[in-house]
């Protein structure tokens, strides 16, 4: 079969579908590659490029339309471009199905198989193809950058000979995958970076990323995040308030504010008022992730860059990743990759579209002439619920110590016990054996006792030759046989001969082999 | 020589064996030590055969020079991913001679006794030096020898055949999976009771023959219980079974009433009895359970594991390799099965070269015998001090790049500390999976020995680099820069 990708029609957009990289690697599932003349040159991908790993070039969308088994692309398609297509035919792009109702019946009634990149699960093993989140991350990093393009400081504080210079402070509102992104870029800049996220559970992984989690005291039971397949959900009243007052305190220290709360399915919410943006130290800047969606911020323009009266700078754009379409191109090129991999289990050229599996149903949006979203809940939950943990309290000093005391009283209880029952077995004996064997008991116990106290101090790396040498020397029974081998009866000879014989193997070989494993260890 | 003098010499040889296995406290006093234990079997052997009441001395010295050149030759030609075999094997021959000495200590006594019966007097009878000291005994005296003779049989008998079982199992002669008759322990209970009557016949004057039919029975509980553990119980079973080799040879030297072999018994059956300490403990599990077979009962279901094995090629992991600064290779049983160690230190010589921090983190039941990996790695000449021990390495893991798991599985299993019902839980295992990134080079996606799934193949840091060990990281070595 064959896949093509042709040119972004929407105005602007830089990326592509296909790239070079990922023509040659889905030429070895099997498929032949297809491209639009000229569609990866604003990804920096030339013709040419695309010519050298072996995809063919077609000059016209149409044509390409035409041509192709599946369409690769990157937005969702326009009117024309879904008129374009054939029955069977599929379509892999961004498709947001909940909101291109209208594109969705037209693709159903050309019968063409839709699977929306958008859609695809949140579940571990679809991470490959998760493009949503390749794009956010490329948007967080992006979002820092261009922050730092309309900041008139460094992020690092330094001291320099002409006077020192305070580290930017950075605020990241929203932990998501581009929160993290952003957290990420923007400390190893060097800036003071502070997060905050609604769902608690995260402030492990924004204090990973070098981050300060944003504190909120705040007593409700913060619902679980992994109910809503680990997006965020809205929160209460009083629980908005608690934070708003929190942004409120925190607005005048800080430089840079970037955010990204989306809640899915609605408008962005406003964390970042009016009289915040105000409080504002002139020069800030305020980059607004969630500009598509109405912004985070209450001064957000869509699409624009604009400076308020006290000198804020708020950042408005929308189309963060194809400002990097080099990278954003070939990290969506290698998700639709990987859901080509997944659509071709034989690896044979052939597409199988199998509505059974997870990932598969829940990305297809129209499927055979039927609308198949929404998609039913996937049969695997997207993360795994966090386990309730219970921090037990931290022991105040007298129940430590009362604690410690328990534990002595009962060591020395047991030790107590041992010494009694040992004592009086060897009392027993004592009372009934002849002193010959006594003298012996005494050697023998000493000698455990011996054994114990030196063992313990082996190195555990030599445990391998302990256990060659202490089977060189338990050798020693030879002195056993050696003193029966003297005997009249031949059955005692012979016994003991043998016996002399394999012990003298077990000394030699022991001792040999425990000799070549000691000198093998060499220090660096 | 007097009876006196080789007191003194086998003083000599107690102390000089003591010291011996107290140098092993480190590298550098072992290579001495060595020596002392040599020193100290020689004066003992030499004491002996010149001593009061030996004789035959020409048979000596052709089953001691037999001996010594068979056990030269094995020495020089074993492979050090042998030794667990061969430790097993040289096990076996310390049961088998206990169990004839016993044998013979009984021979003897019945000789005695009709010399004694005969009215010969003490100075007509040809003794040894073993036959003098029976002829001395009283009643009492003898009740006890038997007891001592039952011991040293029994406990001879079981570590004979459990010492030839593990060889098998660890030269793979024999199926590594746990194998049990119908009936199982009871069957071993039976054994036991069996043997209790038998000497219980013994000490009341039955004769030889109980002795004889004990040894085998004894011999069919020493084969059934070790083939009854599975192959990665090998650690603990073969400190056990040097533990008894021990405890044989102690209970010889009350048989015989010799001192030094009573020391030097009850030295290696501590030595063996705390290595099985240390490997059961490693396994959290108890050592009845070990030696009983099976894993302890679990709780409930296990925990489901989410994500899927994502496997990686060459190219994915040398990069991940040259960007790391820091890198902890957990080395297993799989390792020492594809003999990988040469090009393990290969790579950690050209990463080493390459200015990273490269180090080893080993859990005491790595491989089939205690130790086993150091001394495979030692002997691909990795330095010894960048190998180390599982309690040392562990807090390491979260600021680690790159950590690589050759050839394990349970030891390295998350499981252990986050599923309470997981059959392991409990069980300390080196934290491979908090390194920012792991590789885990294995055969096939199949579970460990122990059946166990391990959600560390699922983690989203983890990558599966499958082949075998050996060729695997041979594959990787050209492209380190």
């Amino acid at each position: 079969m064959k896949i093509g990708t042709p040119k972004e029609v929407f105005e602007g957009e830089a990326r592509v579908a296909m790239t070079p990289d990922s023509a040659q690697q889905l030429q070895k599932l099997g498929y032949d590659c297809a491209i639009e003349t000229g569609a990866g040159l604003r990804a920096g991908f030339t013709d040419a490029a695309y010519r050298e790993a072996g995809v063919e070039i077609i000059n016209t969308a149409a044509g390409l339309w035409k041509a192709v088994d599946i369409v690769a692309k990157v937005r969702p398609p326009s009117e024309t471009e879904v008129k374009r297509l054939k029955k069977g035919q599929t379509l892999i792009s961004f498709f947001y199905p909940g909101s291109n109702e209208a594109l969705m019946e037209l693709a159903k009634s050309k019968s063409a198989n839709v699977i929306a990149m958008d859609m695809v699960p949140r579940i571990s093993r679809a991470q490959k193809m998760d493009a949503l989140s390749s794009m956010a991350n490329i948007a967080g990093y992006r979002a820092v950058i261009e922050a730092g393009n309309h900041f008139g400081r460094f992020f690092t504080g330094q001291v320099t000979a002409a006077g020192k210079v305070p580290p930017a402070k950075v605020l990241v509102v929203g932990a998501g995958v581009a929160g993290l992104a952003a957290i990420g870029t923007a400390t190893s800049l060097g800036a003071m970076t502070f997060a905050f996220d609604v769902r608690p559970e995260v402030s492990e992984q924004i204090e990973s990323m070098g981050a300060e989690f944003v504190f909120l005291e705040f007593d409700e039971s913060s619902q679980d995040s992994s109910s809503t397949g680990g997006y965020a959900a809205p929160s209460s009243p009083e629980f908005q308030e608690k934070q708003l007052e929190k942004f409120r305190e925190l607005a005048p220290e800080m430089d840079i504010v970037i955010t990204t709360a989306l809640i899915p399915n609605r408008d962005a919410p406003v964390l970042w008022t009016k009289d915040m943006v105000e409080a504002m130290k002139p020069g800030s800047v305020i980059v607004d992730l969630a500009a598509e969606r109405g912004g985070n911020c209450e001064l957000t323009v869509k699409d624009d860059k604009i400076v308020t009266d006290n000198g804020v700078t708020i950042v408005g754009y929308t189309d963060f990743p194809s400002r990097m379409a080099t990278q954003s191109s070939s990290l969506y090129a290698s998700n639709v990759r990987h859901m080509m991999t997944d659509l071709t289990p034989e690896k044979d050229g052939q597409v199988v579209h199998d509505m059974e599996d997870d990932v598969i149903r829940g990305a297809t949006v129209t499927y055979a002439g039927e609308i198949t979203f929404p998609p039913p809940p996937p049969k695997v939950a997207a993360i795994a619920a966090a386990p309730k943990r219970e921090t037990p309290k931290p022991p105040t000093p007298e129940e430590k110590r009362a604690a410690e005391l328990a534990a002595f009283k009962a060591e020395t209880k047991s030790q107590i016990t041992y010494l009694g029952v040992g004592t009086l077995v060897l009392l027993l004996i004592g009372a009934f054996a002849p002193a010959s064997l006594m003298a012996h008991l005494i050697v023998f116990a000493l000698a455990c006792f011996v054994g114990f106290q030196v063992i313990w101090n082996v190195n555990h790396a030599l445990h391998t030759p302990l256990m060659a040498i202490t089977n060189a020397i338990s050798g020693i029974i030879v002195v056993g046989a050696l003193l029966q081998i003297g005997s009249v009866s031949w059955l005692v000879v012979l016994l003991s001969f043998i016996s002399v014989l394999i012990a003298s193997i077990n000394i030699v070989g022991g001792f040999l082999v425990t000799r070549r494993m000691l000198a093998m260890f060499q220090k660096s | 020589m007097s009876a006196g003098f080789v007191s003194a010499v086998y003083i000599a040889a107690s102390i000089l064996f003591i010291l011996a296995l107290g140098g092993l406290r480190n590298q550098e006093s072992a290579k001495r030590a060595i020596w002392y234990g040599i020193a100290g079997m020689f004066l003992a052997m030499i004491a002996t055969i010149f001593g009061p009441g030996v004789s035959n001395l020409f048979l000596i010295l052709v089953a001691v020079g037999a001996g010594a050149v068979a056990g030269t030759i094995v020495a020089g030609r074993v492979q050090m991913t042998e030794m667990p075999q061969l430790v097993a094997a040289l096990h076996s021959f310390v049961g088998l001679a206990a169990v004839f000495i016993g044998l013979n200590a009984d021979v003897m006594l019945n000789a005695v006794n009709e010399l004694k019966a005969a009215g010969t007097a003490i100075g007509d009878a040809e003794l040894t030096g073993f036959g003098e000291r029976l002829w001395k005994k009283d009643v009492t005296e003898i009740a006890i020898l038997k007891v001592e003779v039952f011991l040293g049989i029994f406990i001879g008998a079981i570590t004979f055949t459990g010492s030839v079982v593990a060889f098998g199992k660890l030269a793979g002669k024999i199926t590594s999976k746990p194998e049990k008759l119908p009936g199982g322990h009871m069957l071993n209970l039976a054994a036991v009771l069996a043997c209790l009557v038998l000497g219980v016949l013994y000490w009341g004057g039955a004769g030889a023959w109980t002795m004889v039919l004990m040894a085998v029975i004894a011999g069919f509980i020493g084969w059934h219980l070790i083939m009854g553990i599975g192959g990665a119980d090998m650690p603990v079973v073969v400190s056990m079974l040097n533990s008894y080799s021990g405890w044989a040879a102690a209970a010889i030297g009350f048989t015989l009433g010799n001192d030094l072999l009573i020391v030097t018994g009850a030295l290696v059956g501590s030595s063996g009895a705390i290595l099985s300490y240390i490997m059961c403990r490693a396994m959290n599990r108890h050592f009845v359970s070990v030696i009983l077979g099976g894993f302890g009962g679990t709780a409930g279901p296990a925990q489901e594991i989410e994500g899927e094995m994502v496997s990686i090629d060459a190219d994915g992991v040398a990069n991940a390799l040259n960007d790391a600064d820091s890198v902890i290779i957990v080395p297993g049983y799989g390792m020492a099965v594809a003999q990988a160690q040469n090009s393990v230190s290969e790579l950690v010589r050209k990463l080493r070269g390459a200015g990273k921090e490269v180090r080893f983190g080993i859990h005491p039941v790595a491989g089939r015998l205690p130790g086993h990996m150091n001394v495979l790695l030692a002997e691909a000449k990795v330095p010894y001090d960048i190998v180390l021990e599982m309690e040392e390495i562990n807090d390491d893991f979260p600021d680690t790049d790159v950590s690589i798991v050759i050839g394990s599985n349970d030891i390295v299993n998350p499981a252990a500390q986050e599923d309470p019902n997981s059959p392991i839980a409990g069980m300390p295992v080196l934290e491979v999976w908090k390194a920012k990134q792991c590789f885990v080079l294995k055969r096939g996606q199949g579970t460990g020995y122990s059946g166990i799934e391990n959600p560390l193949f699922f983690r989203d840091n983890t990558r599966m680099y499958y082949g075998d060990a050996k060729a695997s990281i041979d594959a990787l070595l050209p492209k380190i820069d």
